[in-house]
């Protein structure tokens, strides 16, 4: 079975985050791999180990996402693609990701693909559905579970608490919600193994793309942070007080009730 | 004159809230466009294209069909590009919820065109949306192509409703077929009837809660209040209650005006889905607790000793 991953190396928003220039500050900051690709790359490992093939994750990034290739070759993906942009793009939205990766799975010959449901950075949740439609493949979003028997795909799906039982068939692209599965660790000997494990690096024009092709159809005017929050009142006294005051701020200051 | 479609989303025979902002967010992107209300469903989708109508839409388009009951994308897919065909529009409004968000990219990727998502605000040529969770906001612009925006429920205000407003309802017929991705059941988890991502009040309980019955006094402040009851993970994750009260980033993302936190520890994903809420209170017996950080009001102490006291003292203002 040829499984690809689609993955995308994310800021940690557990962390505090900052502007300078008009931009999140990404100095120091750490990166990760977006939660839900995690989901993503976990089930693909357990389809290999089902049904044998072939575990490749695919990342549209810099230099820098290496490292992240190298944590999801640990996990036991066994290739990975870099289609490092950054010698060739400023800029860039979802209909660029997508454009790069459609030229990259034009000659290949897939049997699935999991992206996440969404990440958690400029999480818009698109590139998968816009994904599948350029391939032309079936898609299923927020899945927590997924058995596949022959061509024959039985996906359960999530839908805002809602539970959908769907039947499909290969080729197909899923989106991963939490709930799918709980992501193993790299372990040590994962580690060594990853860094003898095929990293290929492509740019643009390996897929014969320019500049032109991939122009971003949206643009960010700005990026600013909320205004800054007045510290909360934390209430004092007995119970009974506190209850009390804060019925009285609810009416009389915040006005919602 | 610019034409923009409203999308109306129908769940379980009713239309949802959103429905009618995205009628609202149509005529913030430009106040003199016609905004066409597109309804779809396997019946009665007249009482709903009116009652888009009714909300500021100047007229419907509506297809109806067996395969369209349930939302699948390409049935949705198909019965929308066929809209798009016969109407040419240079933009479009949906709501992003499941069906919005598992529809739109489809859709902008068939035409080539951008697409914002999960706007909280539109102002002039530009689109509001949260990032990071949000801890930020960035201000988008649709270069080129059809003006093609998700909305964020209970964020952009519908338009008030008038009766006697009317416009003209087209059925188009469209051929639904092929759809690759066959719905064998649904599994229906959401419990009452409030929708969570339309609750102007929100009572919501976490793992402080410490078991299902812990939920009772959240049902019982949620009552007086006219409230939804919602969760954390924390609380879903330990079978207090059903995944269908989660808000979060993997659970619903809710908006209401007022959001009362009882026992939840506030952690990013929790907050990604409610942090945008007018008024949060938080009770908590850790006054170290990061869900401090984004209330307005906090109470430090056991929940089952404030929740009661509290649904108690509402009842009697209300009596008064
Ligand atoms: C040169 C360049 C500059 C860019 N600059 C910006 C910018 O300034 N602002 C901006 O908003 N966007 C920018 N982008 C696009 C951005 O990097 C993301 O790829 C794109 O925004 C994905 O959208 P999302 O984060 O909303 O992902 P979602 O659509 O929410 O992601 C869903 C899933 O799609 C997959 N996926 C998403 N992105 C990638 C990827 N890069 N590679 C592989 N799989 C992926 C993952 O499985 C992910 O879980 C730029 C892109 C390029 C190429
Ligand atoms: C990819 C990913 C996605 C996620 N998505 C979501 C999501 O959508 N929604 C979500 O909620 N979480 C989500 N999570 C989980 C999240 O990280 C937290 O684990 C979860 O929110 C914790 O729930 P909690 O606050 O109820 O529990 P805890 O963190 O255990 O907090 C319980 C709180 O209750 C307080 N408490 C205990 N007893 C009492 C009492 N008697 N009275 C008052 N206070 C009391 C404690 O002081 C504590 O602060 C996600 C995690 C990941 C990795």
């Amino acid at each position: 079975m040829n499984i690809y991953v689609l993955m995308k190396k994310t800021f940690d928003t557990e962390e505090k985050i900052q502007i300078n220039g008009g931009v999140i500050e990404e100095d120091g900051a750490e990166f990760i791999i977006n939660p839900y690709d995690e989901y993503a790359i976990e089930e693909a490992i357990k389809l290999r180990d089902e049904h044998d093939g072939e575990v490749t994750v695919v990342t549209v990034g810099d230099e820098e996402s290496e490292k992240q290739l190298r944590t999801a070759l640990a996990m036991g993906a066994d290739k990975a693609v870099l289609i490092n942009t950054e010698d060739d793009l400023e800029e860039g939205d979802q209909y660029t990701t997508v454009r790069i990766l459609e030229a990259y799975f034009e000659d290949k010959d897939v049997d699935i693909i999991l992206a996440g449901n969404v990440a958690i950075d400029e999480a818009s949740g698109q590139v998968g559905p816009r994904l599948a439609d350029k391939l032309d493949m079936p898609y299923v979003t927020t899945i927590t579970e997924l058995n596949i028997d022959g061509d024959t795909v039985n996906i359960t799906r999530d839908v805002e608490g809602d539970e959908e039982k769907i039947e499909t068939s290969l080729p197909l692209l899923v989106t991963c919600q939490q709930g799918l599965n709980e992501p193993r660790y790299p372990s040590l000997p994962g580690i060594m193994k990853a860094k003898k494990k095929p990293l290929e690096e492509l740019e643009i024009d390996d897929l014969d793309l320019d500049e032109d092709d991939v122009e971003a159809k949206t643009e960010t005017v700005e990026v600013f942070l909320p205004p800054e929050k007045e510290a909360g009142k934390v209430l004092e006294g007995e119970t009974d007080e506190q209850v009390k005051e804060l019925v009285s701020l609810l009416k009389t200051e915040a006005k919602v009730l | 004159m610019t034409k923009l479609l409203a999308f109306a989303e129908i769940k379980d025979g009713d239309i949802r809230n959103v429905s009618f902002e995205t009628i609202a967010a149509a005529r913030q992107i430009d106040e003199g466009a016609e905004v066409v209300a597109v309804v779809f469903g396997n019946k009665n989708v007249e009482e709903a294209a009116n009652q888009m109508i009714q909300y500021g839409a100047d007229r419907a388009v509506t297809v109806t069909h067996d395969n369209l009951e349930n939302y699948t994308s390409d049935g949705y897919t198909q019965a929308a590009m066929a809209v798009i065909e016969q109407e040419n529009p240079d933009g479009m409004v949906m709501g992003h919820t499941s069906a919005g968000k598992d529809l739109s990219p489809r859709i902008a990727s068939k035409l080539d065109s951008g697409l914002v998502s999960d706007i909280t605000a539109i102002d002039g040529e530009d689109f509001v949306r949260p990032i990071y969770s949000g801890k930020a906001f960035e201000k988008k612009s649709i270069k080129d192509g059809k003006k093609f925006i998700t909305i964020r429920p209970n964020n952009i205000a519908p338009l008030d409703q008038d009766e006697s407003r009317s416009g003209d309802v087209a059925s188009l017929d469209v051929e639904i077929k092929d759809i690759r991705t066959i719905i064998k059941e649904v599994v229906r988890k959401a419990s009452d009837g409030v929708d969570l991502s339309e609750a102007n009040i929100i009572v919501a309980g976490g793992r402080g809660v410490k078991s299902e019955e812990g939920f009772e006094p959240l049902h019982e402040l949620a009552d007086v209040l006219g409230a939804a009851v919602g969760a954390s993970r924390g609380a879903c994750d330990a079978g207090y209650c059903d995944y269908s009260l989660q808000i979060g980033q993997t659970g619903k993302v809710v908006t209401p005006d007022l959001y009362i936190a009882c026992g939840i520890s506030g952690a990013i994903q929790h907050l990604a889905g409610m942090s945008n809420s007018k008024v949060i209170v938080a009770i908590n017996k850790d006054p170290e607790a990061n869900i401090f950080n984004v209330a307005d009001y906090g109470i430090v102490g056991d929940l089952f000793d404030v929740v009661p006291k509290l649904t108690e003292e509402l009842k009697a203002i209300q009596v008064k």
